[in-house]
């Protein structure tokens, strides 16, 4: 595998940040865009450009097909069982909160428990904070070990007769945990507790497989897929989107209006209202192409390569204190170093060129678990290489130098 | 370079070791803010005396090393100070970290326009104007805000 090559497919990389060339380990915040992705949309507007599943004109025709192309090619990277179990959202937050406002409407009563984890990102709890609001229900969260993971036996415990959805994370996006989501689901099965998977930060780095994973719902964002802003997906099992009510009411996801009646057709239509991210849908078809010309077990095994040289060298650092250490790790290094905040960290590294995240990263209780209000963190994508790393160390180091004056 | 104007000497050492840092004694008035984007936190404690004169004043906070030097040169400025003379620095500082290249009031001394002009770095780094004036605004809120039990 050429990383160069790959590399240079991103227009982005011609840029120089403060003088210097990008190191972007930003990839857990959103990626970079591959030209092809650019360009798909600028062709998008620029001769198929209309709006979709509603007129009949040629042009209409043209980008309707163009659009659910995509969900085609969704349904199949991702092995769901029908096309209709696609949903495009604006983002994995809307997917979310598609799953919590509609399932939580109908099936979540007072006293009913809700199981999430210490690691979700907040659109993974707060969605569901509202339905505890609504309804008066309970929301549990499964601690998560030293090592920064949640085992299956903390799930087990917390398990009751009153579960009524487990909301999990796949990659925890600050600790980098894998979870174990497939024996979770198993376990869930027996107690027929439907199972939501934030799969932010999974999708653009694990295989995904809806049949072996067997999850009820995944949510994830086009944007940290090398694709564009603006588009989310939302998988869910056909048997859920034939009992759940629609989300948004509006303009092209009804069958029959009337004054005083309205009827709903099935799913998608019943979950898309209003005018979608058109372009943006289109422009992912390349960025799941480009995935595929890659190859997702290619980028997996080099991100770990580039991720595990990284964690020695960090390590070897003794003011590095590396943000736990899961067994089954994503590429997403949570760090802190002693006596600097991780905002002057990053802006430090920035002008190097290497862009990081500082802050909770939206996980404000795993930080506060940690005892600590923010932490910087590097995060890895097919572009990165072990030199990259490098980089990120020798900043790390210039670092220390300014403080230690 | 830029980044050396930012991480001057003075900021390091205010944000090493900042100055009336903790509760201070018979604090009348405080105020605290929280920044949801970085987490920086600062609680300020003061006593505005009956003659209208700041007569104590403190922080309690956690933040990067902008923010903390920031809440330690306010502390160690504006202490002693009278009401109208706070808020006149405070302004001074919110307008240099805004547009303007210096302070040029005649209320500070040299080393206290340098201490205070150290902050101005932060203005070629719009995501970090925020971790420096933060702690000025809270100060004005305190200042401005009901005696505590009043």
């Amino acid at each position: 595998m050429d990383i160069n090559f790959i590399k240079s497919q991103f227009p982005i990389f011609k840029n120089k940040i403060n003088g210097k060339p990008l190191i972007y380990l930003d990839n857990a915040n959103s990626s970079q865009k591959p030209l092809r992705v650019i360009d798909r949309i600028s062709k998008f507007y620029s001769k198929e450009f209309s709006n979709v599943g509603r007129s009949v004109h040629s042009l209409a025709v043209t980008a309707t097909n163009r659009f659910e192309e995509t969900r085609d090619l969704v349904k199949k990277y991702i092995n769901a069982k029908s096309r209709e179990e696609i949903i495009f959202t604006k983002n994995a937050t809307e997917a979310i909160n598609l799953v919590a406002s509609t399932y939580g409407e109908r099936f979540i009563n007072k006293g009913d428990e809700i199981l999430i984890t210490e690691l979700e990102h907040h659109s993974n709890y707060i969605p569901w904070h509202f339905i505890r609001e609504k309804k008066g229900a309970v929301i549990k969260f499964a601690k998560c070990n030293d090592r920064g993971e949640v085992e299956i036996d903390e799930i087990k415990k917390l398990i009751t007769n009153k579960t009524k959805i487990i909301g999990i994370t796949h990659l925890s996006n600050v600790t980098g945990a894998i979870l174990p989501i497939k024996k979770i689901v198993d376990l869930a099965k027996t107690k027929n507790i439907p199972v939501l998977v934030d799969g932010c930060q999974g999708a653009p780095h694990l295989k995904l497989d809806m049949q072996e994973l067997g999850c009820d719902f995944y949510a994830f964002s086009c944007h940290k897929m090398y694709g564009p802003t603006g588009v989310g997906i939302l998988y869910a099992k056909k048997k859920w989107l034939d009992k759940l009510p629609p989300y948004q009411g509006g303009g092209g996801m009804i069958e029959e209006v009337n004054k005083d009646k309205i009827t709903f057709p099935g799913s998608p239509t019943k979950y898309e209202a209003g005018t979608l991210q058109t372009a943006e849908v289109v422009g992912f078809s390349e960025s799941i192409r480009f995935i595929e010309d890659i190859g997702i077990k290619n980028i997996m095994k080099h991100e770990k390569e580039v991720m595990e040289y990284g964690l020695e060298n960090l390590k070897k650092n003794n003011s590095v204190k590396i943000i736990g250490n899961p067994k089954e790790k994503g590429s997403i290094i949570a760090f802190t170093i002693k006596g600097i905040h991780p905002h002057d960290i990053a802006t430090i590294l920035d002008e190097d060129g290497v862009a990081i995240r500082a802050g909770h990263h939206c996980c404000q209780i795993l930080h506060d678990k940690v005892g600590v209000a923010a932490t910087a963190r590097a995060s890895l994508g097919i572009y990165n290489t072990k030199e990259d790393m490098d980089f990120l160390c020798n900043a790390i180091e210039k670092c220390k130098k300014i403080f230690e004056k | 370079m830029e980044l050396k104007e930012l991480y001057q000497e003075i900021i390091l050492d205010h944000g090493k070791n900042p100055r009336n840092k903790g509760k201070c004694d018979k604090f009348n008035k405080d105020a605290k803010a929280y920044n949801p984007l970085c987490g920086d936190k600062v609680h300020i404690y003061l006593k505005l005396n009956k003659e209208k004169k700041v007569e104590n004043l403190s922080f309690e906070g956690e933040g990067c090393a902008i923010s903390l030097a920031s809440a330690s040169i306010l502390t160690d400025i504006i202490k002693g100070k009278d009401f109208i003379t706070a808020k006149k620095i405070t302004n001074e500082f919110l307008n240099m970290i805004k547009d303007k290249t210096s302070v040029s009031n005649d209320i500070l001394n040299e080393d206290q326009k340098t201490t205070i002009m150290s902050l101005s770095g932060v203005k070629k780094f719009p995501m970090r104007v925020k971790c420096a004036t933060m702690v000025w605004h809270t100060f004005i809120s305190a200042l401005e805000g009901k005696n505590i039990n009043e």
